[in-house]
């Protein structure tokens, strides 16, 4: 079984994000692996591992798969240290500030050239917070979906997918044959932190560049573009009271008195 | 005049209060057409529910399909329907299943797609809020069909009443999308109260709980508010995941939010941040969730609800 992960470099939670000329200032500002993205890799390396994993004749594979910036190679390479084998930077000038059809168009493209059976994605990136490419990548490989799952399991044949799906709207449960893009949240396991024998395996691990040119897409326009943007005004300071035993009473002055009874 | 779809957006049967947001956000643009996609034979009775917002007419499609194989069969017809009618605009609601749906929709027909505005303009340009809070950007489709999914609760709504036209088109959901198959599904437990993206206010509880949610549940009741939960409190099994606010879970943007014992994580903060009032109680001066607050008590909950829902209850008699 082949398995790829995409994941992304977004820039740390707390940091702070600016835009430059209608793109998130990807270069000055301190860059993770995106943590729901983790989730990911770590229920690659798993389904790999139940299944005999990926020694002597590399029967389950796990790919790593980045498209960004020249240092989102430090994204692929935590993934390696994870426990994943190889991994894939989809890197060139002309994909800074790529929207989300272009996003999903690369990744289908690499995809497609590997023959993946199983791709696994996280969630959401933290930055962009769409979540919308897993199934966008699905919709363009023509591969089924299976997404938002809160676990997954691979049948021992390793021929098909079943996951709960849980969103807001409940829980399903969803079955599909290979190959399948999956979706994972992050209730599904815990991600496991690289050992220091991981780090030092990682090193040797091969991480493949590749440009637009190699992937075989020529440098399309943009389907959506950012018209301006602009910092909001802080939130002003609110009220702050101990509570002395009519905190509760003082709270439902509050809000009547902003008509909210 | 341009041609504004809006898919109709449904808990159960049950029409949600985005759908009227997304009209009145599309009849600034054009004349707005609601999407109905329902199991067979429900479409009717679904469509009669949308009575909100200046719709001038409603398209019904009926499959089995939609329900047995999940978001891709509903993208696929949708997909079909605007390579058919080519609407200028198509908006969907901005949750999981919609902003999927929005991204296949993309795909198929190759049109750009902006996910969780928390506006639109007239002229179809998207108002997104980002980065925790901190920015505001303007955003276009400038190829295809003009997808934005829209943050349900961020819209006031036009009141209008309408008597929209209703049209049946049969469409086949393509075999490709019928790849992943529904097995089983458990709907949410709604348990009375209002869904939470549609709440005016929503009160929430996190580990400080202790895994006891009768004070928020309470005082949630006295507002008439719906109830959500941070991680820790779902992760323990104290209330169900589809109650999780934050990055993981829902983003709600309600005219109030009260958040007890929850000490602000940037992934909650994610979930809440954008809602107009912030109320906060919470037994540790130095919660980070303070910074966010409009109104912050330290304190218990536990004495501070109870006596909070009485007083509620005490004006509203
Ligand atoms: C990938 C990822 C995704 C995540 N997604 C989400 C998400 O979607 N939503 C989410 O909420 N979290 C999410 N989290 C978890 C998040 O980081 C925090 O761990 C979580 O929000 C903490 O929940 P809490 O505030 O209830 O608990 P804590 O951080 O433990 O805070 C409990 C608070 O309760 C207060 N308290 C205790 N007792 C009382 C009392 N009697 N009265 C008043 N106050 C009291 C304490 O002072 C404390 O501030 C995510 C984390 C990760 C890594
Ligand atoms: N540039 C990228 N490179 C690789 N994977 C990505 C990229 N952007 C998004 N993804 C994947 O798609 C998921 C959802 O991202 P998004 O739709 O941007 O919220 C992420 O969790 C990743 O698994």
């Amino acid at each position: 079984m082949k398995i790829a992960v995409c994941v992304k470099q977004v820039p740390d939670s707390w940091a702070e994000k600016k835009m430059v000329s209608g793109f998130l200032d990807r270069l000055n500002v301190d860059a993770v692996l995106n943590d729901l993205d983790e989730y990911a890799v770590e229920e690659a390396i798993r389904i790999s591992e139940a299944h005999g994993g990926n020694d002597v004749g590399g029967a389950n594979s796990v790919t790593v798969i980045c498209m960004g910036p020249e240092r989102a190679t430090d994204a692929i390479r935590k993934s390696l240290s994870m426990g994943a084998d190889g991994g894939i930077l989809i890197t060139d000038p002309t994909l800074a500030g790529a929207d989300a059809l272009l996003t999903s168009h690369v990744l289908a493209e690499v995809i497609k050239k590997e023959g993946f059976d199983l791709v696994i994605c996280g969630t959401e990136s933290t930055d962009a917070r769409m979540s919308v490419i897993p199934a966008m990548i699905a919709a363009r490989l023509g591969w089924a979906q299976l997404t938002f799952a809160s676990s997954v399991t691979v049948d021992s044949k390793a021929s098909s997918v079943s996951i709960s799906r849980s969103t807001e709207a409940g829980v399903d449960s969803m079955t599909a044959n290979f190959p399948v893009v999956i979706g994972v949240i992050e209730k599904i396991n815990e991600p496991r932190y690289p050992s220091f024998k991981g780090i030092m395996a990682a090193k040797k691990k091969t991480i493949e560049s590749r440009d637009l040119a190699t992937v075989g897409i020529s440098a399309q326009s943009p389907w959506s573009q950012v018209t301006d943007s602009s910092l909001r005004p802080p939130r002003a300071v609110g009220v702050k009271i101990t509570d002395d035993g009519t905190a509760g009473e003082k709270l439902v002055a509050f809000l009547a008195d902003k008509k909210l009874i | 005049m341009s041609n504004v779809f809006f898919l109709a957006d449904f808990v159960g049967e049950k029409a949600t209060r985005v759908n009227a947001e997304l009209a009145t956000a599309g009849a600034r643009i054009g004349a707005v057409t609601a999407i109905v996609l329902a199991p067979i034979g429900e479409g009717s009775v679904r469509a009669a529910a949308l009575t909100t917002g200046a719709i001038s007419s409603i398209i019904v499609i009926e499959s089995a399909d939609f329900q047995n194989h999940g978001v891709a069969a509903s993208a696929d017809a949708i997909a079909q329907l605007v390579v058919q009618k080519t609407p200028d605009v198509l908006l969907v609601a901005s949750h999981a299943f919609g902003k999927e749906l929005a991204g296949i929709v993309a795909v198929i027909t190759d049109s750009g797609i902006i996910t969780d505005a928390s506006d639109v303009s007239a002229e179809a340009v998207a108002t997104q809020i980002i980065f925790g809070g901190s920015t505001t950007v303007h955003s276009q489709v400038v190829h295809g069909t003009k997808i934005i999914t829209v943050r349900p609760n961020s819209i006031s709504i036009d009141p209008v009443a309408s008597s929209p036209s209703i049209e049946v088109i049969a469409i086949k959901v393509s075999e490709v999308a019928k790849k992943a198959t529904v097995t089983a599904t458990l709907p949410p437990v709604q348990g009375g109260r209002p869904e939470l993206t549609d709440a005016d206010i929503v009160v929430s509880g996190g580990r400080g709980t202790n895994g006891d949610f009768s004070a928020v549940e309470a005082f949630a009741d006295s507002l008439g508010a719906a109830v959500g939960a941070s991680r820790a409190a779902t992760d323990a099994g104290w209330y169900p995941h589809t109650h999780q606010v934050g990055q993981t879970g829902k983003t709600v943007s309600p005219q109030l939010y009260v958040a007890c014992g929850i000490s602000g994580a940037i992934q909650h903060r994610a979930g809440m941040q954008t809602s107009k009032l912030i109320v906060v109680i919470n037994k540790d001066a130095e919660a980070p969730i303070f910074e966010l607050a409009d109104f912050g008590v330290i304190g218990d909950l536990f004495t501070v609800l109870p006596q909070a829902t009485q007083g509620v209850k005490a004006r509203k008699a």
